[in-house]
């Protein structure tokens, strides 16, 4: 993944016990990351989550109460700023009006006293980089938002910094654009391999991109894992219910068995521990049974109350015996859209076992 | 479920088709009286404003004209303007003017700029605070205010007394009835002028900008010279130019603090009328200054946006 840039290695970053507190509220309460040298991770949580206090930590614009940062093997929680050498694409992109695409993605060049003419090519090649050669002479507010964003990504690169921090950099695109440029910044940071931690709020786009998701809320680091382990094995309700769509029933878990009202809910492995959990249903796991359903799956019975169409796929709103409400999404493909229940039948939806996961009943 | 959605579709199409086989386009005409109207009663609803404007505005200028054309024996003549290039008084009255301005401006954002800056910095419920502390002294009298200074300002004044018994300096300093105490009170007054447009636009200056900066590498003195002044600039020049306007018409500071010694064009015509009775003349320095402010004004917009004046701020 390095073998871009073999003359600037990326460089690891290590967070220990990092507080901040704004009067008695906790932006950030005691958050310990190890961050792998060229590793994307994503920061994800919701607004007012501490994320993007960490980023600024990071960045140098927030001063915490207490904690370390290392950049490698420097301390640089004291280092203002200018010192830092990371690139960071900020969320409203923050280019300098006053300045052209060059003058913005050279400034960082001219800072650091480069001869003039290497600046030309190395801003050159930093827009080629990012598909907008020969924009350099353009005004920043004659580019489009697209456009933007990729000269304020040129701006963080040209000066081959090891971090590269992102603060929602793409909030403000249109969805095709948006998924598009996920798409593009992950190419990028696979050619240029610097270790990148990326904000944002939106789950999918920290699933599509990520090496690793840190899940944060009220100021704690909640998990951290790979996209699937984050999506398939949330360490609580609260991630959960952020991550992907579920549906929760709660169990009782005794001796090893998670029983639903009397009922056992199979699992992978036996659940440890005892009391109260709950069931993770994601919409797209359950699937709908016709016939006599095989004795190795969980069932749920159920009487549709909507289905919904939504062009790829459909989802159904079932009502369980007891009122509690199961939603699932099925693929509208081929004969399977005949097969769409109408709303007041009365349903059978299998979950495997493999794919059953249980939750603390918590919010971390 | 998709049958109905079918059948919706048919119909949106079955209306579509309707009004484009009646021919001619439905409610075109009524559509565009419709809009003649509003616009009628709007013009109707501005006449009286657009009426005040003209007599209290356009009539006396176009009188001050046509009198700076009238000679001394009440025929048409320039002799009026004739005499301002005669005489090197003229000349020179225009020049103290010139430079009493160019010096407040000067000064104004010498002083301004930095006040501002702590303005903006400020949080935001403190910084309107201070501002009214700023706009405070519009709610006092010119006069009063002038008149305070010259208190202040004499020599046997407030100033030179706690100068002098604190031993900063021996002889009383010359702070008044010349060009130092009119450039003091002149800049006293215009500073609100300059701070709040310099303000605004330093408001609405993103603080991303200087993390950006930042962040890239720059120092903090570095991001100051070659980001947030550059994009502080409009407003700055949107105040000094409020002020330079408002200098060269000014009247009563340089009047009471200059001593006499500070003649601007102002003044020159205030005694052409209080004691030659010469309207002509001094009408003919009336509109020499308007046509001369006006020329500032029009060179001016080449390089402010005029809404940025009121609004503030760096169009983005």
């Amino acid at each position: 993944m390095n073998d871009a840039t073999p003359a600037k290695a990326a460089l690891p970053i290590s967070v220990g016990g990092l507080t901040k507190t704004y009067g008695n509220i906790f932006a950030l309460e005691n958050v310990s990351i190890d961050i792998k040298s060229g590793e994307f991770l994503t920061l994800l949580g919701p607004s007012g989550s501490g994320k993007t206090t960490l980023l600024m930590v990071l960045a140098g614009f927030t001063r915490p109460d207490h904690g370390s940062v290392k950049f490698g093997d420097n301390e640089i929680v004291r280092l203002p700023p200018h010192k830092r050498d990371v690139g960071m694409v900020f969320q409203n992109y923050a280019l300098f009006p006053h300045m052209s695409v060059e003058g913005n993605v050279g400034f960082p060049l001219k800072l650091r006293k480069v001869p003039k003419p290497e600046i030309a090519t190395r801003v050159e090649r930093a827009l080629e980089t990012v598909q907008l050669g020969g924009y350099g002479k353009r005004g920043i507010d004659q580019l489009s938002g697209g456009q933007r964003q990729r000269v304020a990504l040129a701006r963080a690169i040209v000066f081959e910094p090891r971090i590269l921090l992102m603060d929602e950099p793409l909030s403000a695109l249109d969805k095709k654009l948006r998924e598009h440029m996920q798409i593009e910044l992950r190419h990028l940071h696979e050619k240029l391999g610097m270790t990148t931690v990326y904000v944002t709020h939106d789950q999918r786009e920290a699933l599509t991109m990520s090496d690793r998701i840190a899940v944060i809320n009220h100021g704690r680091l909640m998990q951290l894992g790979e996209p699937k382990t984050i999506y398939e094995r949330p360490a609580n309700r609260f991630i959960a219910d952020f991550i992907g769509e579920s549906t929760f029933l709660p169990v009782e878990v005794k001796a090893g068995k998670a029983m639903l009202g009397g009922r056992q809910i199979r699992t992978a492995t036996p659940p440890e521990g005892e009391g109260r959990r709950l069931v993770l249903l994601r919409p797209e796991r359950l699937h709908i049974l016709e016939g006599k359903p095989p004795a190795r799956l969980n069932v749920f019975e159920a009487t549709v109350r909507d289905v919904v169409y939504q062009g790829d796929s459909f989802l159904m709103v079932a009502v369980m015996a007891d009122g509690r409400e199961i939603a699932v999404r099925g693929l509208t493909r081929g004969a399977r859209v005949s097969a769409i229940p109408a709303a007041g039948t009365s349903v059978k939806l299998g979950l495997d076992p493999d794919e059953t996961a249980l939750v603390p009943d918590d919010e971390g | 479920m998709n049958d109905e959605k079918l059948s919706d579709a048919k119909l949106s199409d079955a209306k579509l088709n309707d009004t484009e086989c009646g021919g001619e386009k439905l409610h075109a005409r009524e559509l565009e009286s419709d809009a003649r109207r509003e616009r009628l009663a709007l013009l109707g609803l501005t006449s009286p404003a657009l009426l005040l404007i003209m007599i209290i505005m356009v009539i006396p200028v176009g009188w001050l004209f046509w009198l700076s054309f009238i000679g001394q024996d009440g025929s048409f003549s320039l002799e009026n303007y004739a005499r301002m290039i005669h005489y090197k008084t003229y000349f020179r009255i225009f020049r103290t003017t010139f430079e009493v301005s160019v010096l407040t401006t000067a000064i104004c954002c010498l002083i301004g700029y930095p006040l501002a800056y702590f303005l903006a910095h400020l949080p935001q419920r403190i910084a309107n605070l201070c501002m009214i502390a700023v706009l405070l002294p519009f709610w006092t009298s010119l006069l009063v205010r002038t008149y305070a200074w010259l208190v202040l300002l004499q020599r046997k004044g407030l100033i030179n007394d706690l100068g002098i018994s604190i031993g900063l300096w021996d002889e009383p300093l010359r702070l008044v009835n010349n060009l130092t105490g009119t450039l003091i009170g002149m800049v006293h007054i215009m500073l609100p002028f300059l701070v709040l447009p310099v303000y605004g636009s330093m408001r609405a200056i993103d603080r991303d900008f200087v993390k950006a900066a930042a962040n890239l590498g720059a120092t903090p003195t570095q991001a100051f010279w070659q980001v947030f002044l550059p994009l502080s600039l409009p407003g700055v020049f949107a105040g000094s130019l409020i002020v330079f306007v408002l200098c060269l018409g000014f009247f009563v500071t340089p009047a009471i603090l200059g001593g006499g010694k500070v003649v601007m064009v102002s003044m020159q015509i205030a005694s052409n009328i209080e004691l030659f009775f010469n309207w002509g003349a001094a009408s003919a320095l009336g509109v020499v200054l308007l046509v001369v402010t006006m020329a500032i004004l029009v060179v001016a917009s080449k390089f402010v946006r005029f809404d940025q004046i009121i609004g503030g701020g760096h169009g983005r």
